[in-house]
């Protein structure tokens, strides 16, 4: 389907436009209501989301500031940030001359114990990201949310939306309760590959374990590291479980699980397979070489090593054809595009950062 | 005082703990009826599966035997071969991980007393950790107390996942111990396996277990800076054992941007996690999980940025490097001595007491 | 069908119009046995990375158990070999004895609980083909239960579908530990391609222990560690129903074994009294909890619960259902029931039949 007429012409100034590949937008009070069936409305108000988690209304781990964001995004006119479209162009759009900037919702739908309630929530999101952020803003574009656990369900909402201009990917959380290459995930990747869709692996998830294979941290400060580990785990499950010899032209971008673990990451995947690739045989190269085909990395929150030349160094050995940026607005470490990058950029480095190695990972329509 | 044997310091071998019948003469009575009454046997670790390729290289295996039970050897393959002057023993046993407090430390006991006759005794070369339930800490404790006035045991053994964060106030009874008789608290990898390997559930392969281990590290070092346990005891020192190494520098950066982000949730930690983890923590080098090429070791060890933490190990009988490529070409000369001798003297104070 | 007589009076070696039902039989393979069975690729891969179960170690479970074998001292056969391994002393202790018409085989060799699903499914092919060919085979009596690789459904139900029609197979065996709760959507193929084979499932304690025992944690001994697979017993029923399985397929039935019975009438006043409340949460389930329980569960009776009051045991029968149970002996571990002695109250015949008998006839699948 194409874009409707009227609405903003999405191809103006795109060549020199910034593409964010991580916005969070956040519902205004009852919005995610309107697009819920009354059974589901009913569920939810008696049962909540249901996620795998201590509480009844709120993530195991406390946050550290509200909404977790920065204390500057709270809309003028009300409500939380990134609930005003009007305000992420104000602070967002209009100041950084997105091009596009990609919706990853972190609402918790997808998490639902109840795999019903998930699907439902999906839907309901997806429909509410569409019709309130894209429609009147089509520089921004949505995710597919889908229930994750339920790969029938999943590649139902998948196929739906999969035509749809106002989608750019499909949405997974970095914590599932399973590690993401097991089978029981692959009718995703098949559909995900069928429509050409790209994944965004968001931090986030089902914590249906815990966070550490040595139990429970206690606070933030070590919760925060976790999603990285989570990344790490993802990405060595997908290439060695065979994702993608089944799946080769699937895309994967890791968001916001930082980036300079890859690295080392890559050799430690390598160097180990080396000796037991015969437990792997689906894996039919060396792990960090998929890493190359199949993986790119959203840089927020961008890493800051201690001599900030070794951040380039991290670039090169990632590859410079794998890094995406995103900004993370509004969060509390927001990435502005102009400062966060602490080393010298060529032209040319700054386009495949900002814009073009993003152009091969998402439909943008 | 007498010198110090020529040579670099292995800090990690394993020589390979037997099966329980010949453990049962270092055990009470109840135990010895028990295992025997019972039929219980084969306790080797989920983290080492005794056939997996990692457990033991190619040719140090010999066939019918239990990879690293022959002192014999270990000397011929190891000591000799690598040019070790000293090394230490991390025995590795079902003890360290049992669902039950009493029973894991009657096995390690057993453990700590069958390194004590069939190695420490045998070659003067060789020192041990002291392996301990850390299921209990009060029984670990009595296990510390219990050897620590042989001074060829240098080191405190836990694996690295176990039943809570290490940093917790459970575990508090082992780090006063440690500091108490200037006993590094060494954590190798491997688990309990009381929850996940990994932060995403279970893998299907022992590979991806294995190299699950570096993030076990990560999030043992951000627990106990969190908690303050090295500001409650300044002089503990950490080695983490088998963990990787190159994992180090990234998430150094990642610790200190995080911490300097939030803080105000740990006003105890009053200095940067780099500073603290530079001080008091030490990693042994193998593997390193690099590529093999000097430049990329040149410039991990400038990100490390610290020539005290690394410290010489072989992994014997552990399949990390072919023949006898124990480091990595791309250490300075200067590196190459502190790291082989002069961290490890550091690290374990009680080396430098030579036992006659 | 009826017995005219006594049932367990009826003198060994009786034709299998009669003699009783033994609905949990463990045998276990001589050295090697099973690898025969298995392709080279996967006798290389077990030799090197073992079972890979969700466990601490390599290769015995968390939790040591209590004799060798979890068996009966007297059990060791008089050739060699562990309990349950010879067919011969199997004949002579348990079929010949207790005119034993039918047995059926729960292996519990950890084949379906490896995390390499593929490799699960390799060591189920191997463990039935070892049961068929070396059990039934050579005494009809004992019949197989097809081990499925539970976690993966699709290799689940190829086994399931392959092994169908052999008459050698009664039943589908699923462990009570799973790495979910087994009423969740992503068993549903296996209920399936039960249903559609008119295969019922025996649901075994154990399993994949891909999760503490306890919502608290980890126990320290087999004591408590016993009752553990009991809770999984229950929490599988609930699962079950609340999830509506029994509702998408009616003619499925379950056999819960060796997680004991007691708790059964309690645990079907609870959920009751739970789901007129909550009920609005599961529309799925059409029908108060207690009669799925009384439709599509049985119960084997070993171990076999022991009240202080012995008569109160009758009444435990009399709330679960009469047709509801099922003898099973447990040949060869240490707490064998022996039917003879281990019920401590008084039966009429007709109730002896029903338990030893009729019973599993209206729910396995002997041909």
């Amino acid at each position: 389907m194409n874009a409707p007429v009227g609405a903003l012409d999405p191809h103006a100034d795109q060549r020199l436009g910034i593409i964010d590949c991580d916005v969070h937008p956040y519902p205004k009070p009852g919005a995610l209501n309107q697009y819920l069936p009354e059974r589901w409305r009913n569920h939810v108000f008696h049962y909540g989301k249901f996620n795998c988690g201590i509480y009844a209304d709120r993530g195991t781990y406390p946050r550290f500031s509200p909404n977790t964001s920065r204390r500057d995004a709270w809309p003028p006119g009300g409500g939380a940030p990134g609930s005003d479209v009007a305000f992420i162009r104000e602070q967002l759009l209009a100041p950084y001359n997105i091009a596009y900037g990609v919706l990853e919702p972190l609402l918790g739908g997808n998490t639902s114990r109840n795999q019903d309630e998930a699907a439902a929530l999906c839907t309901a999101m997806n429909d509410w990201q569409a019709h309130d952020f894209v429609d009147p803003e089509p520089r921004l574009r949505a995710s597919i949310l889908v229930p994750q656990d339920d790969p029938a369900a999943a590649v139902k909402e998948i196929d739906k939306r999969a035509g749809d201009w106002r989608f750019a990917q499909i949405q997974l959380g970095s914590k599932t309760s399973e590690p993401l290459g097991r089978r029981r995930y692959w009718p995703i990747f098949a559909a995900a590959q069928a429509n050409g869709l790209s994944i965004g692996l968001h931090i986030g998830g089902t914590q249906s374990s815990t966070p550490s294979a040595g139990g429970w941290p206690q606070f933030y400060v070590e919760d925060h590291h976790v999603l990285v580990h989570s990344m790490q785990n993802q990405a060595a499950s997908l290439i060695l479980e065979g994702v993608f010899e089944a799946f080769p032209r699937l895309k994967v971008c890791l968001i916001e699980g930082g980036f300079a673990w890859a690295p080392s990451w890559a050799w430690r995947l390598d160097a180990h397979w080396a000796k037991m690739r015969d437990e792997v045989p689906q894996v039919k190269r060396p792990p960090s070489e998929y890493m190359r085909t199949n993986l790119w990395f959203a840089t927020q929150p961008v890493e800051e090593p201690e001599q900030p030349e070794d951040l380039r160094r991290v670039f090169e050995w990632i590859g410079w054809d794998r890094m995406v940026y995103s900004s993370d607005y509004p969060h509390w470490d927001f990435d502005d595009p102009h400062l966060a990058f602490r080393f010298q950029m060529s032209e040319q480095e700054k386009r495949l950062l900002f814009h073009d190695n993003a152009l091969k990972v998402y439909t943008f329509r | 005082m007498p010198a110090l044997p020529e040579g670099a310091i292995d800090c990690d071998i394993h020589p390979g703990v037997p099966e329980i019948k010949q453990l049962l003469r270092y055990m009470e009575p109840f135990w010895q009826e028990s295992f025997v009454a019972r039929g219980l046997d084969g306790f080797d670790m989920m983290s080492y599966p005794p056939n997996a390729p990692i457990t033991c290289r190619p040719d140090w295996r010999r066939k019918g035997q239990r990879p690293g039970s022959s002192l014999t050897d270990l000397q011929k393959d190891a000591l000799d071969t690598f040019g070790i002057g000293l090394a230490i023993c991390n025995p590795l046993t079902g003890g360290q991980i049992a669902v039950s407090e009493t029973m894991g430390a009657a096995i390690c006991s057993a453990v700590n007393d069958w390194i004590v006759e069939h190695w420490l005794n045998q070659d003067a070369r060789l020192r041990a950790s002291i392996v301990v339930p850390a299921q209990a800490p009060h029984l670990a404790v009595e296990e510390i107390e219990r050897r620590a006035a042989d001074k060829r045991f240098v080191q405190i053994l836990m694996p690295a996942a176990c039943e809570m964060m290490l940093g917790r106030s459970y575990y508090w009874p082992i780090y006063e111990a440690a500091v108490k008789h200037d006993l590094p608290v060494g954590l190798h990898a491997g688990s309990m396996y009381r929850y996940a390997p990994t932060s995403t559930g279970w893998p299907s392969h022992y590979v991806q277990d294995y190299v699950a281990n570096s993030n076990i590290f990560e999030d043992q070092l951000l627990s106990l800076v969190s908690n303050g346990i090295f500001v409650k005891y300044p002089n503990l020192r950490v080695v983490l054992i088998e963990s990787g190494v190159s994992w180090l520098p990234g998430f150094l950066w990642r610790a200190i941007k995080t911490w300097r982000g939030v803080r105000a949730e740990v006003p105890w930690v009053k200095q940067s996690p780099a500073e603290t983890i530079r001080e008091n923590v030490r990693l042994t080098v193998q593997p390193i999980d690099a590529p093999p090429d000097p430049n990329t070791i040149e410039r991990l060890m400038e990100m490390i940025d610290s020539d005290r933490m690394l410290l010489f190990a072989s992994d014997y009988p552990h399949w990390q490097f072919e023949g006898d490529k124990v480091l990595p070409d791309g250490l300075s000369p200067a590196l190459r001595q502190r790291i082989r001798v002069d961290n490890p003297l550091e690290t374990y104070p009680r080396l430098k007491e030579t036992v006659q | 069908m009826n017995a005219s007589v006594n049932v367990l009076d009826r003198p060994a070696g009786a034709a299998q119009t009669s003699g009783i039902i033994d609905c949990d039989v463990h045998p276990f393979p001589r050295p090697g046995a099973i690898e025969q069975y298995l392709p080279e690729r996967w006798r290389r891969h077990v030799a090197e990375y073992g079972k890979f179960t969700y466990g601490i170690y390599a290769g015995i479970g968390a939790y040591p158990r209590f004799q060798p074998y979890l068996s009966r001292r007297d059990s060791f056969p008089p050739n060699g070999g562990a309990p349950g391994s010879d067919v011969a002393f199997i004949r002579e202790q348990l079929l010949d004895r207790y005119n034993v018409a039918y047995g059926v085989l729960e292996p519990l060799l950890g084949g379906n609980a490896s995390r390499n699903v593929d490799e699960a499914a390799a060591l189920c092919a191997a463990m039935n083909d070892w049961q068929a060919y070396e059990f039934t085979d050579p005494e009809p009596r004992l019949r197989a239960s097809i081990l499925v690789p539970q976690d993966d459904p699709d290799a689940a139900v190829k086994e399931i579908d392959k092994r169908a029609g052999d008459w050698r197979f009664c039943q589908v065996q699923l462990g009570s530990k799973t790495t979910e709760p087994i009423g969740r959507r992503r068993y549903w193929p296996i209920y399936a391609a039960a249903q559609a084979n008119g295969l019922s499932i025996g649901l075994h304690v154990g399993g994949t222990f891909s999760a503490a025992p306890s919502a608290g944690g980890w126990p320290q001994f087999y004591i408590e560690e016993h009752h553990g697979l009991v809770h999984s017993m229950q929490n599988q029923c609930a699962s079950m129903i609340f999830e509506g399985v029994f509702e998408a397929f009616p003619n499925l039935k379950i056999v819960l074994i060796e997680g004991g019975f007691a708790w059964a009438p309690t645990l079907g006043w609870r959920l009751d009294a739970h789901w007129a409340k909550m009920r609005d949460e599961v529309p799925q389930v059409k029908r108060p909890p207690s009669e799925y329980m009384r439709t599509n569960l049985w119960w084997a009776t070993q171990p076999v619960e022991e009240p202080e009051h012995p008569e109160d045991l009758r009444q435990v029968f009399d709330w679960i259902g009469w047709d509801r149970m099922v003898y099973s002996s447990d040949y060869p571990h240490w707490d064998f029931d022996d039917p003879h002695q281990a019920f401590h109250f008084q039966m009429t015949e007709t109730e002896k039949r029903q338990v030893f008998r009729e019973n599993a006839l209206s729910v396995y699948t002997f041909r």
